[in-house]
């Protein structure tokens, strides 16, 4: 059995990183979303430098790591007089990162409804952004919102490189336990059990909407 | 079906703890059939299999040492060498145990992995810029001090901060994870904000990236940084004792022993001192 | 910023050692799960009793798990349990497991969106299990994996970068070290290593894509 005194000496610490990465999560769910909706929607917009520069961000973004984009926040930015401590560092990088695939994903969903519904509206008085409103983004919704969930249980997961740039997040603080009570196995199935406790609850959630949604057509 | 849900992932939680349970007890029993395994081993050769025996019938001494602490252990990106005080004392160790500085394999270690691949066999000696602490002497344990240092702070020049008197709230202190320096800042200046990371390097560029307002470590690692770096200068008197110690494997006392009596013989020869002044630029004062 | 003295040959030789570790680390990994993934993949779908459940539970723990906690893991826990491993293998395990237990997913999917009526037709013109999943179900379904197969090998090989944690001399880790030597270097090296990561992963989705159009 691991040890659970570990767990109870240093529940504090523990929590501390817990809530810590609840926030992250969330306010770098948030910020992902806004970001990776306004992306979306630059690149299905019939402006042609709008266009380009959501494909510009989308491919060069998702094709690098998380550590680099945080990297480049948290060493690089300061070069330009910049300077945001790791967590705040670490939560903008999750969400540039993580808007990359919202992006996509809200596209996918945005392409899936028909053009002769777009066109029909619109030729019925409705504007682009009433169009958008009342038209196409409910139904681009069901969609979108399998791989949303997917890439909100990513992102919890991966708030992780927070440990990294002194982030202030689980992972930091176990690293703070673990060398501590010098118990490495013991301290990290801890931290293990913490990430399981926010992902495995958000799977299961997942895949029931997944299911209903699969259910109403 | 919130209820189906919560019970679902109540469940998974609860096996998740009974599997990773299941590996911690089975870890213990494992050590205990290995060092069985290992007593077995050594009634056919009938005299008690050291962790020097071992050293010696392998012909190999596997040292961990720092790679990113300019004048202990660095490498050095110009020729892949890992360089500095640590990496010549564990070559002068391989030489006076094996009879010759080439039989040692350097293996990277932070402050945050050091104690455990010590314990994991994977490395025999720890000789990392480590300070000898009654904590760590229940994990491990210790040569001779072979090295005496200081814990001092490292600013940008021109800072405000002078020594550590300067300290206040909201002054952000980095240092680095499993070292000793987290635990006598805490102490010395409770109301700092200390972060912490992974090794010297990270820690470094994130001073340098103004991530934090002075960088708290033992002088003589400082020193080297300031090497790197001539925009960063050491403020203040060492304000701990930090004697550092070659770490071994707990009741390995035959190994103890060999290093204790190597690190005495570089001594009077006058190697010891010739590495000291080749890397710290100074006679060293005994 | 100092582009000149940032890419000196022995930086730039340094970096691109890190560059190769990476892809080598990479692609033994991307096999591996690969094996891995499908092994797994197919006795989930067949629902062998007992084991298809406990691989169930296996690959929904590595699944919710941060990657970088099982890296970690793999190279400071295993040895607990007898298993010890360097920098190197320890990457290529953790990014098995992990990868592994992601690929599992998206093989049941894709086995699981094949007809059940082919099954069912196969099996009743005489043909075994084995050989109804090995020539009607696998050839299909992974020919529907393959967008997300390509997908997940590019994380797999962005993922690589968090064996920094271990000190695996792959390319963030060379880059970070040759950042440490001076601040003017930050900028022209995460610059390069970003370079380097988008070439390769920009390369395999061109790829992806292509086959996409090809199968589907």
């Amino acid at each position: 059995m691991p040890d659970f005194s570990i767990l109870i000496e240093y529940f504090d610490v523990y929590m501390e990183g817990f809530i810590n990465t609840i926030y992250s999560s969330i306010i770098a769910l948030i910020g992902s979303f806004v970001l990776g909706t306004l992306i979306a929607i630059f690149r299905i917009s019939s402006i042609k430098p709008l266009r380009w520069a959501g494909t510009v961000y989308v491919e060069f973004i998702r094709n690098i790591p998380l550590l680099l984009v945080v990297f480049v926040f948290f060493y690089g930015l300061p070069s330009l007089g910049i300077t945001l401590s790791g967590f705040v560092c670490g939560t903008i990088g999750l969400t540039v990162y993580t808007a990359t695939f919202i992006a996509e994903a809200i596209r996918a969903g945005i392409m899936s409804v028909p053009k002769g519904q777009t066109e029909a509206a619109q030729s019925s008085g409705l504007t682009y952004v009433q169009t958008m409103r009342y038209v196409v983004l409910p139904q681009a919704l069901k969609i979108v919102i399998p791989p949303l969930s997917n890439q909100f249980i990513n992102l919890v997961k991966n708030t992780s490189v927070l440990g990294v740039i002194a982030g202030l997040d689980l992972m930091y603080f176990g690293d703070q336990v673990a060398s501590k009570t010098y118990a490495t196995f013991d301290t990290y199935i801890f931290v293990a059990l913490f990430y399981l406790v926010m992902t495995l609850p958000l799977s299961y959630m997942a895949l029931h909407l997944e299911r209903r949604l699969a259910k109403n057509g | 079906m919130l209820k189906k849900w919560m019970t679902a992932s109540l469940m998974m939680i609860v096996m998740s703890v009974f599997i990773l349970a299941g590996c911690g007890g089975g870890s213990k029993n494992t050590a205990e059939s290995n060092s069985g395994a290992g007593a077995g081993a050594s009634e056919e050769t009938a005299a008690p299999a050291t962790l020097l025996d071992e050293i010696k019938t392998r012909d190999k001494l596997v040292i961990g040492v720092k790679f990113d602490t300019k004048l202990f252990g660095l490498k050095n990106p110009a020729n892949n060498e890992v360089e500095g005080f640590d990496v010549d004392i564990a070559k002068a160790l391989s030489k006076a145990i094996l009879g010759d500085e080439t039989k040692v394999e350097l293996k990277e270690v932070t402050s945050k992995t050091r104690i455990p691949m010590l314990n994991n066999n994977e490395i025999d000696l720890i000789i990392a810029t480590m300070t000898i602490t009654e904590e760590r002497k229940e994990q491990v344990d210790f040569s001779d001090v072979y090295f005496k240092a200081g814990q001092s702070l490292l600013v940008k020049k021109g800072s405000a901060i002078k020594s550590i008197g300067d300290i206040t709230k909201g002054t952000k202190v980095l240092a680095v994870k499993g070292s000793t320096s987290v635990d006598n800042i805490k102490e010395k200046a409770p109301d700092a904000t200390v972060l912490e990371f992974d090794n010297y390097q990270d820690a470094f560029s994130a001073l340098k990236a103004g991530q934090g307002d002075t960088l708290t470590t033992d002088n003589a690692i400082l020193y080297g940084m300031m090497a790197q770096d001539p925009g960063y200068e050491v403020v203040g008197e060492p304000f701990t004792d930090e004697p550092y110690g070659i770490a071994i494997k707990k009741g390995e006392t035959a190994l103890v022993d060999a290093v204790n009596e190597a690190l005495a013989a570089m001594k009077s020869s006058g190697e010891y001192a010739k590495i000291y002044e080749q890397w710290i630029g100074e006679a060293p004062t005994e | 910023m100092d582009f000149a003295n940032a890419f000196s040959i022995d930086n730039l030789r340094f970096i691109l050692e890190g560059f190769y570790m990476t892809l080598k680390v990479a692609f033994i990994s991307i096999i591996l799960s690969f094996v891995l993934g499908c092994i797994v993949g197919t006795i989930r779908y067949t629902k062998i009793p007992v084991l298809s459940p406990v691989l169930g539970i296996l690959v929904e723990i590595l699944r919710n798990l941060p990657l970088l906690l099982i890296i970690f893991f793999a190279r400071f826990a295993l040895p607990d349990i007898g298993i010890q491993l360097g920098p190197v293998y320890a990457a290529i395990v953790a990014l098995t497991l992990f990868e592994g237990a992601m690929i599992s997913e998206i093989v049941r999917s894709g086995l699981n969106s094949i007809d059940k009526g082919q099954i069912e037709a196969a099996r009743s013109s005489g043909l075994s299990y084995i050989s109804t999943l090995w020539h009607i179900v696998l050839p299909q379904g992974l020919r529907r994996m393959v967008p997300p197969l390509v997908s997940q090998f590019i994380s797999l090989l962005k993922d690589t970068s968090l064996a920094v944690v271990i000190s695996l001399p792959e390319l963030m880790n060379q880059s970070k070290i040759v950042i440490g030597q001076s601040y003017n270097y930050v900028i022209p090296v995460l610059l390069l290593a970003a370079f380097l990561y988008f070439a390769v992963n920009y390369a395999l989705s061109l790829i992806a894509r292509r086959l996409e159009t090809k199968f589907i």
